[in-house]
């Protein structure tokens, strides 16, 4: 659910500009005093919703928590062991090394389709607007619409031997280069990750594009004035002006990264060895394969923490109010 | 030629290369669907003797018609469900006054930082205890709930802006919050809806990991769910499972292509209000 959690960085927004919406001038006194009266009715609203999603997300969230305490494969009795999971999967190498993984691919998530983004939503936005810009605009967006399980069998077969990245290869006398870039030990993760990139950087592109789209253009006339190159422009009025816009990218695109699953799941498994292995595919592998429910959950609350550690910061530096 | 026009050349020549990297993955995928079954195809170039009927035995082996069934299904149990309850939690947020609105919305919101992968062990044995286990409820109830903390916060963020002086109009002329809800507020968040109407039907369409953990009938599963299952099938057989692939896409990438415009709008409206 990529696009949902572009979400968050809305909401703090949203939330700040409440008590205002509420407090216009003109809201009626008479009304008012009606909807305070009536206030305890009013979570008779937010109650079908509360219920559904106490149900199935607070609650499983809950016993992921109480699992993690237990030894339990899931069908005999379970045993109380603390922390114990915890330990295993902070001081085991194997387990501790996919949480690398994870940050690893940040940068093929992340950094790269917010890099290429600003530069196509920058191209984007110097070329008159015309088909040409709508055609490459929903070009681009298209990866993000299809299942990612999809990508990951189109790109499975893009890297194979027979594959087409090796047939270019070939083609423009690089032949030696040529490999099985999945099942390549060094190759595999960086190759699963520009698979993340070529999902993500449609996304990036199109938030980037109407943020410049924006950007008071009165500022890039004054930057010209002072006689600014386009790098000048870019750097001093471009990228503070898309502040925002990239602090949503990066949200984004890095829970993606850290939650990766369906992409790895189909093209590597985590393979080869546990080069490509993953925190969510190993919360799979763990509760399904092993059934360690214990493990599995330990490092599904390890990833939860993990995702919040992350983007809290990048909000805080990029959703402030002022300027 | 001036500096302008030429930058502006070099501008789309950039764009083109952005745009063939994009459709290479998929025009390999195309050709190789098209190339006789079991032989090893070079994914380059436009092959000699297309071979059409891949995509009719791809369709039948990937029994796609239960397939689409299934999944339409699975669509109509989550979205119009999400919808209703995201409405209503997101009028109240926004413009009624509901005691702890803030800790509540909060509660909500956090859910979206949630990864799918942390909820899905307890999931798996609470829907194995509720007896759903392999049906399509085991994905319909979960993915309504999955999917509240954005739907909540999308409507809650239509709804704020939308005039106090509407309600307020309404309440002098006698309605309560439920009529003025009904009748003014819905109608008029009719666009907000159908917007998250189809991020929902893609989300739900392309969901994977909860398909094949709590779903082992590939026929009961979501598209994407499917897929893996047609993938643990058929892998070996690139050329089928070229245009199985293909044909799975082809609905999302259709209703992207349709929809397109309040696609844009809607995610541009959810991520970057304001």
């Amino acid at each position: 659910m990529s696009l949902g959690s572009s979400t968050a960085t809305a909401g703090a927004r949203a939330t700040a500009r409440g008590p205002a919406a509420a407090g216009l001038p003109g809201a009626s006194r008479v009304g008012r005093r009606r909807r305070a009266r009536r206030s305890w009715g009013h979570l008779l609203y937010v109650l079908p919703a509360l219920c559904v999603y106490g149900w199935f997300v607070l609650y499983p969230l809950l016993t992921s928590v109480q699992y993690s305490l237990y030894d339990w494969n899931g069908i005999g009795p379970a045993t109380w062991v603390g922390l114990e999971n915890y330990q295993r999967v902070l001081t085991d190498p194997d387990q501790l090394e996919t949480i690398l993984h994870a940050l690893e691919l940040i940068i093929f998530f992340t950094l790269v389709p917010v890099a290429l983004g600003l530069l196509a939503a920058s191209l984007m936005h110097g070329l008159p607007s015309g088909p040409f810009v709508t055609l490459s605009r929903t070009v681009l967006f298209v990866p993000q619409v299809i299942p990612l399980v999809a990508a990951g069998i189109m790109w499975d077969w893009v890297y194979s031997s027979d594959g087409i990245a090796n047939r270019l290869l070939e083609l423009v006398g690089l032949g030696d280069l040529a490999r099985p870039w999945l099942a390549d030990f060094t190759t595999a993760l960086p190759a699963v990750g520009l698979i993340g990139s070529w999902v993500m950087l449609g996304l990036c592109t199109l938030l980037l594009l109407t943020g410049i789209s924006k950007i008071d253009p009165s500022l890039y006339e004054a930057a010209r004035i002072d006689g600014a190159n386009r790098w000048r422009e870019f750097v001093h009025v471009t990228l503070p002006g898309l502040r925002r816009e990239i602090g949503v990218c990066v949200t984004v695109t890095m829970i993606a990264a850290l939650a990766s699953f369906d992409i790895i799941y189909v093209s590597t498994q985590g393979g080869p060895g546990r080069t490509t292995m993953v925190p969510g595919v190993e919360i799979y592998r763990l509760a399904f394969t092993e059934r360690e429910i214990g493990q599995a959950s330990a490092m599904a609350v390890i990833l939860m923490a993990l995702v919040l550690v992350m983007i809290v910061p990048v909000q805080r530096l990029t959703q402030r109010e002022d300027t | 030629m001036s500096p302008r026009s030429r930058s502006l050349l070099a501008g789309r020549g950039m764009l083109v290369l952005f745009m063939v990297l994009t459709l290479v993955p998929f025009a390999t995928l195309f050709t190789t669907a098209l190339a006789p079954q079991g032989s090893i195809p070079t994914g380059l170039g436009w092959p000699e003797d297309p071979q059409w009927g891949n995509f009719v035995d791809a369709y039948r082996v990937a029994n796609l018609t239960p397939l689409l069934t299934s999944s339409l299904l699975i669509v109509l149990g989550v979205v119009p469900a999400s919808l209703l309850l995201s409405s209503l939690a997101g009028y109240a947020l926004a413009s009624l006054r509901v005691p702890g609105a803030n800790a509540l919305f909060l509660l909500f919101v956090l859910g979206l930082t949630i990864p799918f992968e942390s909820l899905i062990t307890p999931l798996y044995y609470q829907v194995q205890a509720l007896g759903l286990l392999n049906t399509r409820l085991a994905l319909v109830l979960p993915l309504i709930a999955l999917y509240l903390p954005f739907g909540v916060f999308w409507m809650r963020a239509h709804f704020l802006t939308m005039p106090a002086e509407l309600s307020e109009a309404a309440y002098v002329d006698g309605a309560g919050t439920w009529a003025t809800f009904r009748r003014i507020h819905l109608p008029l968040a009719m666009p907000a809806l159908s917007s998250l109407a189809i991020l929902l039907f893609l989300w739900t369409w392309n969901q994977f990991i909860l398909a094949i953990v709590l779903v082992d009938d590939p026929t009961k599963r979501t598209m994407a769910g499917a897929l893996g299952a047609f993938q643990g099938r058929y892998g070996t057989d690139i050329v089928l499972l070229s245009a199985g692939a293909l044909l799975i896409m082809a609905p999302t990438i259709v209703v992207f292509v349709l929809f397109q415009r309040q696609f844009s709008k809607a995610l541009l409206q959810g991520a970057v209000k304001g």
